[in-house]
């Protein structure tokens, strides 16, 4: 993947360095510093946390701080779970279930709505598509927040799961992503050609769209679970503290535990093990999608 | 067309004599016209469906509720624009606005120029470059609330690690939360740690799409790599900085978790409001106050200073390049 970058006249000169003074692809001493600085002011802070997670109190308080691990990991761990009004165990097992069904329904909404925008004609495509484009500039979540409280407080669904479920599967960004995947990954000939062998437009979708698709929707996988996983404000507002996401847990640790520092951590790091497992398995893609949605916006 | 297209192929295609199997074929093509014309809808009903429900109706039902003295115990009175006008002379409002606008201004501006930076070194031939690229993202898939209580405690006042180093170069410990200058410092750095890597990414790929020829060129003419850097990247990236831009304003606009982990978890943004931002006051005054009409008016308010925010940063992203 590095190196295609390298094509062209760059792969030339790779061979050959360049007696060209101002060669603009060569990374000078500057450059190597600053990359490596940058690279440590972007780990440090999470290396940071989880070094604090595995200390006590004692240690936190000391001057310099420290910078390498300590033995108390397990036993802060237990106390993040045992902690009184955290619920913590609870929020996680609620995070999983609401960040796996939105980003399944999300995938499934988008990847529908996609093919027929990139691949099917029917009346009023085009100003459909544009409405869906301009929602995503709408910041939905803050300016709607008061009706749809009021709307789970009609259905008696407050301090339940499908009101943290429901507003997030409108992504109008999900159906942008896929419209644009669909239309570069099947071509229109292909559509054309299981139409005249017969082919009903829902087998279309599943049996040559599906497969030809299914980079993109992994792509809008990881980000939809990382976005949902990270949502704060209306689990926040729509659950009560004993029914947390794991966001509000985290809330609930830092505000009553504010001074018991390696508890707040240790859950912390918990937190954000799955963003992490996540990164670890997908960094390569996820950073393949973002250069992918910028390059065509 | 390839809707005609189609239909035309099909009545080509030789039908077996016989009434029955003649029959039968045309019911086949009437529900093959029918699929053709009413699945696209149904495809693409979900998210309309839903966007109706919990993308427009919550917007429409926000401007009602905004023209109501709209309070929880069921007391609803229209009142106009009252809110409105009772909200523009809010100090408090105002205070909002002036934290939200301010971070906002020293995170981004920083931050993307920054990542512009960043990104013209990743692009640069180094060993380790998809290592170097991977590290610089490890902050956006960290939580936003894990972001606020790691940096809240680096900020902490007596034992925090900012205040340890800067005590190294001899300066007194400085209460983070207590001052808006030193509140503003503080969640503007958790923004831009998250975001930076993000948006080098995002100049990255569009780098990626500027011509090398066009370097080559320049390079034979002389031009030094900072020229090239000022002269060609910069302007030929505009489309994509215009992209970050607006993307930025609306979370900027709509900043709420770290400034909410770093007051310790109130929606008062500090003891007299000094990190607050818009954000927090529409949580406030709906679900610590319960003035639902007085928050949904705030929010229509905020969408507005959205939308002028977007069209400033807009014109002054494209004014930039042009001046030169």
């Amino acid at each position: 993947m590095t190196t295609v970058q390298h094509s062209g006249p760059g792969a030339r000169r790779h061979r050959a360095p360049a007696p060209v003074a101002g060669d603009v692809f060569r990374a000078t001493v500057l450059t190597k510093v600053m990359l490596g600085f940058t690279a440590i002011l972007s780990i440090f802070p999470i290396y940071w946390m989880i070094i604090i997670a595995t200390r006590s109190n004692a240690d936190v308080h000391s001057i310099p701080p420290p910078l390498l691990p300590g033995g108390n990991l397990g036993e802060n761990i237990k106390a993040v779970f045992e902690a009184e009004n955290a619920h913590f165990l609870t929020g996680i097992v609620n995070s999983v279930i609401v960040t796996a069904s939105v980003t399944l329904a999300v995938v499934l909404i988008s990847t529908l709505a996609g093919f027929a925008f990139a691949s099917l004609q029917f009346r009023g495509r085009n100003v459909l598509l544009l409405s869906v484009v301009l929602t995503m500039m709408v910041p939905l979540q803050q300016m709607g927040v008061v009706p749809l409280y009021q709307m789970m407080v009609t259905l008696g669904w407050t301090n339940t799961l499908q009101a943290v479920i429901l507003p997030f599967l409108v992504n109008g960004f999900g159906v942008f992503l896929m419209t644009q995947y669909t239309r570069q990954a099947v071509p229109r000939e292909l559509v054309e050609a299981a139409r005249v062998d017969g082919a009903s437009t829902a087998r279309i979708w599943w049996n040559v769209v599906v497969p030809a698709v299914r980079p993109g929707m992994a792509v809008l996988s990881i980000q939809t679970f990382m976005l949902i996983w990270n949502e704060f404000l209306w689990p926040l507002i729509i659950l009560r503290a004993d029914n947390p996401t794991v966001q509000v847990a985290i809330r609930a640790l830092n505000e009553k535990y504010s001074t018991n520092y390696v508890l707040v951590f240790a859950g912390t790091a918990l937190s954000i093990i799955p963003l992490l497992l996540v990164f670890v398995f997908f960094g390569r893609q996820i950073i393949g999608g973002l250069m992918d949605g910028a390059v065509k916006s | 067309m390839s809707l005609d297209v189609d239909a035309g192929r099909a009545r080509l295609r030789p039908v077996p004599p016989g009434p029955h199997r003649h029959r039968q074929s045309s019911t086949r093509h009437l529900l093959s016209w029918l699929d053709m014309r009413a699945t696209p809808y149904l495809f693409v009903s979900p998210y309309f469906l839903l966007f109706a429900l919990f993308g427009l109706f919550p917007l429409i039902f926000t401007l009602w509720v905004s023209l109501h003295d709209w309070q929880l115990a069921g007391e609803r009175e229209f009142v106009g624009l009252e809110n409105y006008t009772q909200l523009l002379a809010d100090t408090k409002f105002w205070n909002s606005v002036l934290n939200t606008v301010g971070i906002f201004v020293l995170a981004t501006v920083p931050q993307l120029l920054i990542a512009l930076l960043l990104a013209n070194a990743l692009n640069k031939r180094l060993r380790g470059r998809l290592v170097l690229r991977l590290s610089v993202l490890i902050p956006l898939v960290t939580s936003v609330v894990a972001v606020g209580v790691i940096f809240t405690q680096l900020y902490a006042r007596d034992y925090g690690l900012v205040n340890w180093l800067l005590g190294a170069f001899g300066v007194e410990p400085i209460h983070w939360q207590n001052q808006k200058w030193s509140s503003w410092i503080a969640i503007a750095t958790m923004v831009d740690w998250r975001w930076t890597g993000y948006n080098a990414i995002i100049y990255l790929a569009g780098m990626q799409t500027i011509s090398k020829d066009i370097y080559e060129a320049a390079s034979i003419d002389g031009a030094t790599p900072r020229r090239q850097f000022w002269t060609i990247t910069v302007p030929l990236l505009k489309p994509t900085i215009i992209f970050t831009v607006i993307v930025s304003t609306i979370g900027g606009f709509t900043l709420f978790a770290e400034p909410v982990i770093f007051g310790g978890g109130g929606m008062t943004g500090g003891t007299v409001g000094q990190f607050q931002t818009v954000a927090m006051f529409i949580v406030k005054e709906a679900f610590r106050d319960f003035d639902y009409g007085y928050a949904a008016a705030a929010a229509w308010i905020l969408f507005l200073l959205i939308l002028v925010a977007a069209l400033v940063n807009y014109a002054i992203t494209r004014g930039l390049g042009r001046s030169r």
